[in-house]
């Protein structure tokens, strides 16, 4: 019983800690100390359990999964500080923006292509938001339209490989990056679409919504638009594409992949002329932070599961999700609610990092059971994908959803919060069809595995 | 307290040159991993083994430097990630005060403990020359001493913040343009 007690009381004490505003990192950590001294105080922890730290610290260190999210933050930062991002944007509006809903359409499709650079998710929201919404508002996009798409656009890249956020839950489930990576393409593809056709059907019905640009703002010679698609549009695809493959062909690990793909980054800038030494320092200088805070949060949490596991909790909380009532069906429920719930607090990676580690085995237990025809990676594979979808989801939702308070900050007085929140309804609804989809067909992500 | 300050703008500095160190690891990191890809390739290609477990090794020393050395630096800019919710609603001393209680009571008992356990783990390397298990690998002395050094300035700046947050408290007048920089 004691024990049981403990366990809770160290994640209600952890969110106490955490919502006090000081950082999420040496927050986890302290509340693992505190209870350290408490259960070690009631005998119900062991010191010397504390000896496994320096072990652990260095298991993170010579991490070769781990290794790689410098390079990729590295290669999205240097994609969008030297304004290729940018440029994308309007080389997209000036091929698209003829057709009505066709600026959004670019929106959507660069937040897919930009995957790479999203690791929190506050940068990518804002940095579109920041570019695109300014523009939309200007020719006549209804504000809850353009909001909604900026908002969803900017959080899909999360589930769209080679995102920093998958290599990080390949680390905690235990699987290959590249198999997570090559699970989440079709489910990540397949809401880019939906994403597209929810706009499509907005600009043929409510033309107002999504007006096209004026012939003078996309005029252009067929020729000049030509060359500027082949070079803004192709080289920064073909890098993606490159790396992705590689990765999928089986021919690079991710690592190699990643710094590769930053060499390849550094050259596409230098080619544009858009490779100066403040670029470059300011790319290297985000890297290192977005790269520290990560493992320090893994640090923190390191601790957190240390003294929680010490105490038990692991235990616990395995046999509590395997002995629910309603088996599998009620565990997805509510490892679903309880993730969503928390994203509307937390960023991925401390989900990730405090969630990830105590339900992963929890889920084995089900496999091979008629709702769920996988086991062991596969299924971990499947579960991973889902996870990132959900929090997605969560971050959209109102009235808490992150990356609507960033875009909140970054969008004009003229837009209402209102109309925010009316906007993201309709990718809240699209998401949250995929995911009942893939919780239905877990096929479509595991297709490539089998 | 003048004096005190004066201490917290040294730890300041020094951070500040571990997190522009962290900064020239992140490019060379770059470098020598294309390095290895390339030199795996192209040794597949020719049938030669061309890759060295010195250069593999030395990747992730250096991703290692980057997160033991960036940890002060993050520290220091505050990039270290927050839940502001709430945070952001308190006034500058309401901030001050969480700053100051999760300085005193998280984030150097913290420090302290990584020190404390990995002590006898890092003296032990240096008892047995510890190196890699791979041929042509690393010492590995070296790297799980900078375990202790990177405890040691993220304590050492959170030190600092600790002062930061008494002169916002205190109202140390001189402070004010110290503090804001």
């Amino acid at each position: 019983m004691i024990e049981e007690i403990l366990g809770l009381s160290m994640f209600v004490g952890a969110l106490v800690l955490i919502f006090t505003g000081y950082p999420v990192a040496f927050s986890l950590g302290g509340t693992g100390l505190i209870f350290a001294v408490i259960g070690g105080l009631m005998g119900h922890f062991d010191w010397i359990l504390f000896s496994a730290l320096p072990q652990r610290v260095f298991g993170i260190m010579g991490n070769f999964v781990l290794l790689a999210i410098p390079y990729f933050i590295l290669m999205g930062t240097l994609l969008q500080r030297s304004g290729l991002a940018e440029d994308l944007l309007e080389t997209f509006g000036i091929l698209f923006g003829r057709l009505r809903g066709g600026l959004a359409i670019g929106v959507i499709l660069v937040g897919t292509l930009l995957a790479a650079a999203t690791g929190v998710v506050g940068a990518t929201v804002v940095a579109m938001g920041m570019i695109s919404l300014p523009i939309m508002l200007r020719y006549g996009y209804s504000p809850s339209l353009a909001t909604g798409v900026v908002a969803a656009s900017g959080t899909l890249g999360q589930v769209i490989p080679p995102s920093v956020v998958l290599i990080v839950l390949g680390d905690q489930l235990g699987v290959s990056v590249g198999d997570l990576f090559l699970g989440s393409l079709l489910p990540g593809l397949a809401m880019a679409s939906f994403y597209l056709l929810y706009v499509i059907g907005v600009a043929i019905f409510q033309p107002k919504k999504a007006p096209a640009l004026p012939p003078e703002v996309t005029d252009m010679s067929k020729a000049a638009l030509a060359k500027r698609v082949f070079l803004v549009m192709l080289p920064p695809l073909l890098l993606i594409m490159i790396v992705l493959g590689s990765i999928f062909a089986g021919l690079a690990t991710p690592t190699e992949a990643g710094a590769m793909g930053v060499l390849g980054a550094l050259v596409l800038a230098a080619i544009n002329r858009r490779l100066n030494l403040s670029t470059l320092i300011s790319a290297l200088r985000s890297t290192v932070e977005l790269t520290t805070m990560v493992i320090v949060l893994l640090l923190g949490a390191t601790l957190f599961s240390l003294v929680f596991r010490g105490l038990g909790g692991d235990v616990l909380v395995e046999d509590a999700l395997t002995n629910l009532p309603g088996g599998i069906i009620t565990f997805l429920v509510m490892v679903n609610l309880l993730v969503f719930v928390l994203g509307f607090f937390l960023d991925y990676f401390e989900i990730v990092f405090i969630l990830v580690p105590l339900v992963a085995p929890a889920i084995l237990n089900f496999g091979g059971a008629d709702l769920l025809p996988m086991e062991g990676t596969t299924l971990l594979v499947w579960f991973g994908v889902m996870l990132g979808v959900n929090l997605q989801t969560s971050f959209l939702t109102p009235p808490f959803g992150f990356s609507l308070f960033y875009l909140r900050g970054v969008a004009p007085e003229s837009v209402k919060t209102t109309d925010i929140y009316r906007g993201v309804v309709p990718f809240i609804i699209i998401q949250l069809a995929a995911l009942i989809l893939m919780i239905r067909f877990p096929q479509l992500v595991t297709w490539v595995m089998s | 307290m003048p004096f005190l300050l004066k201490v917290s703008g040294w730890i300041d500095r020094i951070s500040e040159a571990l997190g522009w160190f962290a900064i020239g690891c992140t490019l060379v990191m770059v470098a020598v991993g294309s390095y290895n890809a390339i030199v795996r390739y192209l040794g597949r290609y020719i049938g030669v083994n061309l890759s060295s477990n010195l250069y593999i090794e030395v990747q992730w020393y250096l991703f290692s430097l980057i997160f033991l050395l960036g940890a002060p630096y993050v520290l220091k800019h505050n990039q270290h990630v927050r839940v502001d919710i709430l945070y952001s609603r308190l006034s500058l001393k309401g901030q001050a005060w969480v700053n100051l209680f999760g300085g005193v009571l998280l984030l150097l008992p913290l420090c302290f403990v990584f020190l404390y356990y990995s002590f006898p783990a890092v003296v032990n390397s240096w008892q047995i020359w510890e190196q890699s298990s791979d041929p042509s690998g690393l010492p590995r002395y070296p790297i799980k001493t900078m375990i202790l050094v990177a405890f040691f300035f993220l304590g050492l700046q959170g030190v600092s913040e600790i002062i930061k947050q008494l002169a916002i408290l205190m109202d140390w007048e001189t402070t004010r343009s110290e503090v804001s920089q």
